[in-house]
């Protein structure tokens, strides 16, 4: 950090410098941004020492030679604010010391640059700076940092922005609005850059290493892009200065990410490997000169040829995983109403994207209109026509339909006569209008199956989820219906509101072809819920939108707000060419279509550096990982900054997303996730996110910024460093009580008692541990089927309990003054109540069992569900539940571990079922047992884990000590013997790793004694429930609070959930057992039901999704 | 709403057919009455004396055809949207070959013609509900699924959604457009249930003007020149309370016409006749 902190000071003063000079204030360029990055950049360097200086000397050089090499002719031919001449300078840049800035600034583009423009682009940069004032001091910490990191990056990529800004600049010259909003988007980028921190690290140490060969290779790359781009240049010079981004040489491990743009051209766009998504769409959508963004993304083709969306938030890498960096820019939210768009040039896309649509067949239209929607495409591209000029085959570069007819082309000339005088932007403006009247404009389309398997179509739209099968409409579930969405595994569920007559929310269910296309579906639904339907992505409570657990959440602006947005847009419509490219329909395969323009020769060339690139790409890729690690252990203060970025990638996603709950009785409820919403936003907060441009800031109302970045801090070090986990952690919590009792006010009773730490199960766990503990296997074994059913159910109840609960209870108990009963007095009762009556139900058998848990098929599960499971359980809960068959499957599983369970018969069918799937899953995830010995641990495991979490298609309940161990049938690399005493303090795993296996997944279950295993599943009555989700660096943790009251006996259940991620230096297993430990410390009273553990070992980098 | 259905009901021509005289006794019903086979001839023609002289419809008249007891009723032979007409295949066999004469005199006119050529699809016109926006098509004993899947392929423009039709014969029988986003229903619970399900199923808000008499929420719809809103509705005499209710239509050019005979053999106000808008063929 100190690093960080004087490279701020010593920027600052440079930008002040900079801002001094006299400079056009208006005129804002990337020139500008330039200079002031190489400023920013060495100041860090310098920090490495006086070794550093003979790089730079040597980079200097290679650079030079780069710049010598280039063709003489183009910087001759180009005007002097030409992007290519800009790309040497770029290039120079990162290695350029502070002296040397001008110097390099001279040699490269620079030297055609007029002296204003140069000092504009550092001023820009300063301003996203000083706009960092108002922000949080920790986040300006990591701002800085970023910054910096984001610096050195731009410098590589530069010459993109080198080349296309001043173009564009220029067409924007007078207007401050402009200018602003570019500052705006690099201070979002910089935020959002914050992994690029250890690019710089590593860079820096490598850079001895690789820098000059990577000069080369970029020295030779740069050579192919620019005989590109002239050719380019010849053949469309204003679609060039548009959008040529260049991909400079790299110093940092950055990749070229071909784009393919809605013309149907692809452009190259270079970023840094560990670089999110934000920043590169944010690059394409300043390449496309977009404000009006929010309507569209990027998207990716996974490895099974699924057309993914490019979470903004996370790390491109990990989403598209082994998949080419290639991705799409399209239309992800289709306005319902595009006369509502501000600027044409949004519309402008918005025609492409839907000509692109129709050509392919993916938009559905008539003959007619076919027609019609070609002839405002023919008016808006080539103006009125004109018999001299548009003999009969004008048309024929244009395809208006999947199928093109003679018929149709004549049609279209018909019409396009009939359109005399429209602008271009009128009649796309028809085109607008006829188009967005097509029944399945914006509707995203999902295959699946119905409960009775037959083949439906369902598609997210702005309104909500139609159901199609074949192309007829057989249902449609409006949002407001909708209270709920879900998946598990390969299901997706709703959860529609009852209607006039009916009594009861219906939980409607439908199969996806895999998990990935389940999970597909449910993000998009989030995405369009909260996009459409929202008023803000974050909701407090009154307006009903919960999102439980899940970390994923659509984190953009909505429509409302990006409507808002627009309003303060106060640009002159920017100009923008329709080009002729335009006309050129892809088909979906990808193959272009050549159109007028020569693009295939540009494409083919392009594509050729871009293999390049990737090339190199992959060389950084290998270095990338070790010297990451190196740095870690080098200086123990980067560590917590490694860590943090560590952070980032955690992202845990909880399926289930709460819509609208009306339920009157759950108001209590929702006020409580009022409060742990903000909680829980606080938190992501604190993580670095993508955040709002101050473009959106001004319009978007969001938390100010929460302090509670050290909290996830201190978890994370608690977890680490194995500190008194408690006092850590309460402290943490006492932030979290707060809140919640904030968001609750005065609570009732039965509230306060949800948050109270006794939980049923809990307690469960304590008259378990009361007795000896009972030998789990001999139970087990000689337990009859019957048993084993209730094992089945009971796992879909419980999901993971962990001591962390319990450790949260006393937090809050201290920090919650509110409750009704003061925590000492009522935590202690209350359990002592509770354990009678779980005592109580344990001879009964069953009483106090959750209504999810009895269910063992899906049949005797759903009633249930209606009737409790809504409110009840939280996402995870709630998930298992629905999966009650396939959970039993666990208990299948186990004989082939060597644990001896005779499953029971109903259960094996679906046990296969899910061993197939974790095959499927297997590739990629690998669930594992804390309990065992980490061996590879990544940063990415945090992710996947949270996913296997999700998935959890492992969980078994098992008698105390005895350790289920489920592992994917594709990778068998650990042996887990069990025996153990509870909670993971001591866990006897025998482990054998393969290191060679690509992903390994394990889930161990860790049971207490059975109380619920038989557990009638009487659903009692809900008073309250609630999910809390903490982030923190290398941990996540996922609490439910489940109270409900049954026959008088009130169960309060707490369901945790912790993710641990981290690399080879945490120990996980310790860390585990460490929490467990401290928390049966502090409340020997209590005891933990269960624990299951996944553990997900990644030898690769891979996202989920 | 209103303004996005600007076109709906705008109709230039008008297919209608004489009654046969075998219908009386053949013709398909679902209760048993006598018809009077003069007066219903006569009510016949008051219907197309109104479609041509009142609202000044281009009418093209198909002879009758004894073999086909019901051909008076046109509108089962063929969906007409725009410039296209699918030629259904009715569900009931003794209706297929009424098509044969619609299709010819539709192809005379222009109209891209589109045929069932699949045998297992049945769809009778009468089962077809357009709004101005999309498509509802019962599911009843005359039209399956498969019949309204080639009429989803056939206007792929619009959403056609499916509802299920049990205790009539038709979707139409008891429900049809009053007007631009106005939806007749009939009072009864079946019908009042179709109607939940299809608000349910639309993107589009109707507006709905319940019929105290299922059956006199049949009527037919125009949009005419000079006389703006036009609403062919059951008489007064056949449905008083029905009547009353389409007389609050005050913007409405109402026209009570009676057909109480061919109402005997099921027939209905928008079964005798296929409208048509020509000049829709360029938009």
């Amino acid at each position: 950090m100190t690093t960080e902190t004087g490279l701020e000071t010593e920027v600052k003063k440079e930008l002040k410098q900079t801002e001094e000079e006299p400079a056009a204030p208006e005129q804002k360029t990337q020139v500008q941004d330039e200079a002031a990055q190489q400023q920013q950049v060495d100041p860090k360097q310098e920090h490495k020492g006086a070794e550093k200086t003979e790089e730079r000397s040597n980079n200097k050089e290679t650079l030079q030679s780069a710049t010598a090499e280039q063709p003489s002719g183009e910087q001759n031919t180009d005007t002097p604010p030409s992007p290519k001449p800009a790309i040497p300078s770029a290039q120079t840049s990162p290695g350029v010391s502070k002296k040397g800035k001008e110097q390099a600034a001279g040699k490269g583009i620079s030297r055609f640059l007029p002296p204003w423009l140069k000092k504009q682009k550092s001023q820009s940069q300063v301003e996203p700076k000083e706009s960092l004032g108002r922000e949080d001091p920790v986040k300006e910490e990591g701002y800085v940092q970023e910054k910096s990191e984001e610096e050195g990056r731009k410098i590589e990529v530069g010459g993109e922005d080198g080349v296309d800004k001043p173009a564009e600049d220029r067409r924007s010259l007078p207007q401050d609005s402009k200018a602003d909003e570019k500052e705006e988007k690099h201070s979002i980028n910089s935020a959002k850059t914050e992994p690029a921190k250890e690019e710089t690290r590593k860079d820096t140490l490598e850079k001895d290493a690789d820098l000059e060969e990577e000069e080369d290779k970029n020295g030779a790359g740069e050579e192919i892009q620019k005989m590109i781009k002239e050719e380019a240049k010849v053949q469309k010079p204003e679609l060039k200065a548009e959008k040529s981004p260049e991909k400079p040489p790299k110093k940092m491990k950055t990749v070229v990410c071909k784009v393919m743009m809605l013309e149907g051209t692809e452009f190259p766009f270079e970023v840094e490997k560990r670089a999110k998504g934000q920043v590169l769409f944010n690059k394409v959508c300043e390449n496309l000169n977009l404000l009006e963004k929010d309507y569209f993304g990027l998207t990716y083709r996974s490895n099974n040829d699924q057309k993914n969306w490019l979470d903004p938030a996370k790390e491109i890498k990990r989403q598209i995983r082994s998949s080419p960096w290639q991705f799409a820019f399209s239309v992800k939210f289709y306005p319902p109403d595009p006369s509502q768009l501000t600027e044409d040039i949004t519309r402008y896309y918005l025609c492409l994207q839907l000509r692109q649509d129709i050509a392919s067949g993916c938009l559905p239209c008539s003959f007619v209109t076919h027609a019609l929607l070609g002839s405002y495409s023919l008016q808006a591209e080539l103006g009125d026509y004109d018999p001299e000029e548009h003999r009969v085959d004008y048309i024929s570069n244009f395809q208006f339909a999947p199928t093109q007819t003679k018929e149709l082309e004549e049609k279209v000339i018909e019409l396009h006569k009939t359109h005399r005088g429209l602008t271009p932007a009128q009649a796309d403006n028809q085109f607008l209008e006829n188009a967005k009247k097509l029944s399945m404009y914006g509707v995203d389309l999902h295959h699946a199956k119905d409960s009775e398997g037959v083949d439906i179509m369902l598609g997210v739209c702005a309104s909500g989820l139609l159901v199609y099968k074949d192309k007829l409409r057989i249902n449609r579930f409006a949002w407001p219906k909708i209270l709920k969405v879900s998946y598990k595994r390969s299901n997706f569920y709703i959860k529609v509101r009852p209607g006039e007559t009916e009594q009861f929310e219906s939980m409607i269910g439908f199969k996806l072809p895999n998990h990935r296309a389940a999970k597909r579906l449910w993000k998009v639904c989030v995405e369009h819920h909260t996009f459409f339907r929202l008023a803000s992505p974050e909701q407090p409570p009154k307006a009903k939108f919960l999102t439980l657990g899940s970390k994923f959440r659509y984190s953009g602006r909505t429509q409302a707000q990006t409507r808002q947005a627009s309003t303060l847009i106060d640009r002159p419509a920017p100009y923008f060419k329709r080009t002729s490219s335009n006309r050129v329909s892809r088909s979906l395969d990808g193959a272009p279509v050549v159109s007028v323009t020569n693009h295939s020769l540009v494409d083919s060339l392009a594509a050729e550096i871009n293999g390049k690139g990737d090339a190199a790409d992959k060389d950084n890729a290998e270095e990338a990982g070790t010297p990451f690690r190196t740095q870690m252990e080098l200086s123990p203060e980067s560590k917590s900054k490694s860590l943090r970025i560590k952070g980032e990638n955690i992202y845990v996603r909880h399926s289930n997303l709460m819509l609208e709950d009306l339920d009157k009785t759950q108001e209590e409820v929702l006020k409580h996730h009022a409060s742990i919403c903000e909680l829980k936003r606080s938190f992501m907060e604190s993580t670095p996110e993508p955040r709002p441009s101050q473009w959106e800031k001004r319009l978007a109302t969001t938390l100010p910024p929460m302090t509670l970045g050290s909290l996830e801090e201190e978890i994370t070090t608690i977890l680490l460093s194995k500190e008194s986990f408690s006092s850590y952690l309460t402290g943490s919590f006492t932030i979290t009580a707060k809140r919640a009792a904030e968001g609750a006010g005065a609570k009732t009773p039965t509230e306060s008692l949800s948050l109270s730490p006794s939980t049923w199960s809990t307690e469960k766990t304590q008259t378990r541990t009361d007795g000896p503990q009972p030998d789990a296997r001999n139970i087990t074994e000689t337990s009859d089927e019957k048993q084993k059913a209730e094992m089945g159910e009971e796992v879909e109840v419980v999901i993971e309990e962990t001591v962390i609960e319990e450790i949260r209870r006393t937090a809050k108990l201290k920090n919650s003054p509110d409750m009704t009963k003061s925590p000492a007095a009522a935590i202690p009762s209350g359990e002592g109540e509770e354990e009678k009556a779980l005592k109580e139900q344990a001879s009964k058998a069953n009483t106090s069992s959750d209504s999810h848990s009895e269910s063992e098929d899906e049949a005797d599960y759903h009633p249930q569900l209606v009737k409790v499971a809504v409110d009840q359980i939280r996402e995870e809960s709630e998930e298992n539940d629905e999966e009650l068959g396939k959970e039993s499957q666990v208990p299948m599983e186990h004989p082939a571990e060597g644990i001896l369970l005779p499953p029971p018969p109903e259960v094996q069918g679906v046990a296969d079922e899910e061993k197939q799937e974790c095959k499927a899953h297997g590739e990629d995830e690998a669930l594992s047992s804390p309990a065992e010995k980490k061996t590879e641990q990544e940063a990415e495991k945090t992710e996947e884990l949270k996913v296997n979490g999700e998935v959890s298609r492992s969980v078994s309940e098992v008698n105390t000590q005895v350790i289920y161990c489920s592992e994917p049938p594709v990778v068998k690399t650990e042996i887990v013997t069990i025996s153990d005493t509870f909670a993971g303090q001591k866990t006897d795993i025998s482990t054998t790793e393969v290191p060679i296996v690509h992903t390994e997944t394990k889930t161990i279950t860790y049971e207490a004694s059975q109380l619920d295993g038989s557990e009638d599943g009487e659903p009692g009555i809900l008073m309250s429930a609630q999910t809390i989700t903490a982030e923190s660096l290398c941990t996540t943790t996922t609490t439910h609070i489940t109270k409900s009251v049954k026959g008088g006996l009130s169960e309060t259940r707490i369901e945790k959930r912790i993710v641990i991620t981290g690399d080879a230096d945490i120990d996980h297993d310790q860390a585990l057992a460490q929490a467990i430990k401290e928390a049966k410390e502090q409340h020997p009273d209590m005891s933990v039901t269960r624990v299951v553990v996944h553990k997900e070992t990644e030898l690769t980098e891979e996202g989920e999704d | 709403m209103a303004e996005l259905m600007a076109g709906f009901g705008v109709f230039t021509h008008a297919l209608v057919r004489g009654i046969a005289s075998s219908l009386p006794k053949e013709a398909l019903r679902m209760s048993s009455a006598d018809v009077d086979l003069s007066r219903a001839r006569h009510e016949h023609d008051i219907y197309v004396g109104v479609l041509k002289h009142k609202l000044g419809l281009q009418v093209i008249e198909l002879p009758a055809d004894d073999t086909l007891p019901d051909c008076v009723f046109v509108e089962d032979a063929a969906v007409v949207c725009g410039d296209t007409a699918l030629i259904t295949r009715p569900g009931a066999p003794s209706r297929r070959d009424e098509t044969e004469a619609v299709r010819k005199a539709l192809k005379n006119l222009g109209l891209n013609i589109v045929d069932i050529a699949d045998d297992t699809a049945t769809l009778d016109g009468g089962d077809v509900l357009f709004t101005g926006r999309e498509f509802f098509v019962g599911l009843s004993k005359r039209t399956n699924q498969r019949g309204a899947e080639i009429l989803a392929d056939t206007f792929k423009d619009y959403a056609v959604s499916t509802v299920p039709v049990c205790d009539n014969l038709h979707l139409k029988s008891f429900c049809s457009m009053a007007g631009p986003g106005l939806i007749a229903i009939g009072s009864s619970e079946p019908a009042q249930k179709v109607l939940k399900i299809m608000q349910q199923m639309s993107d589009h808000r109707y507006d709905k003007l319940t019929i105290p008499d299922d059956t006199a929420a049949n009527c037919v719809y125009l949009n005419i020149p000079n006389k703006g809103h036009v609403v062919l509705h059951r008489t007064p005499e056949e449905f008083p309370e029905s009547a009353k209710v389409f007389e609050k239509l005050k913007e409405h050019m109402l026209i009570p016409v009676a057909i109480t005979e061919t109402a005997k053999v099921d027939g209905a106000l928008t079964c005798m006749s296929i409208l048509i808008n020509m000049k829709s063929n360029t938009q």
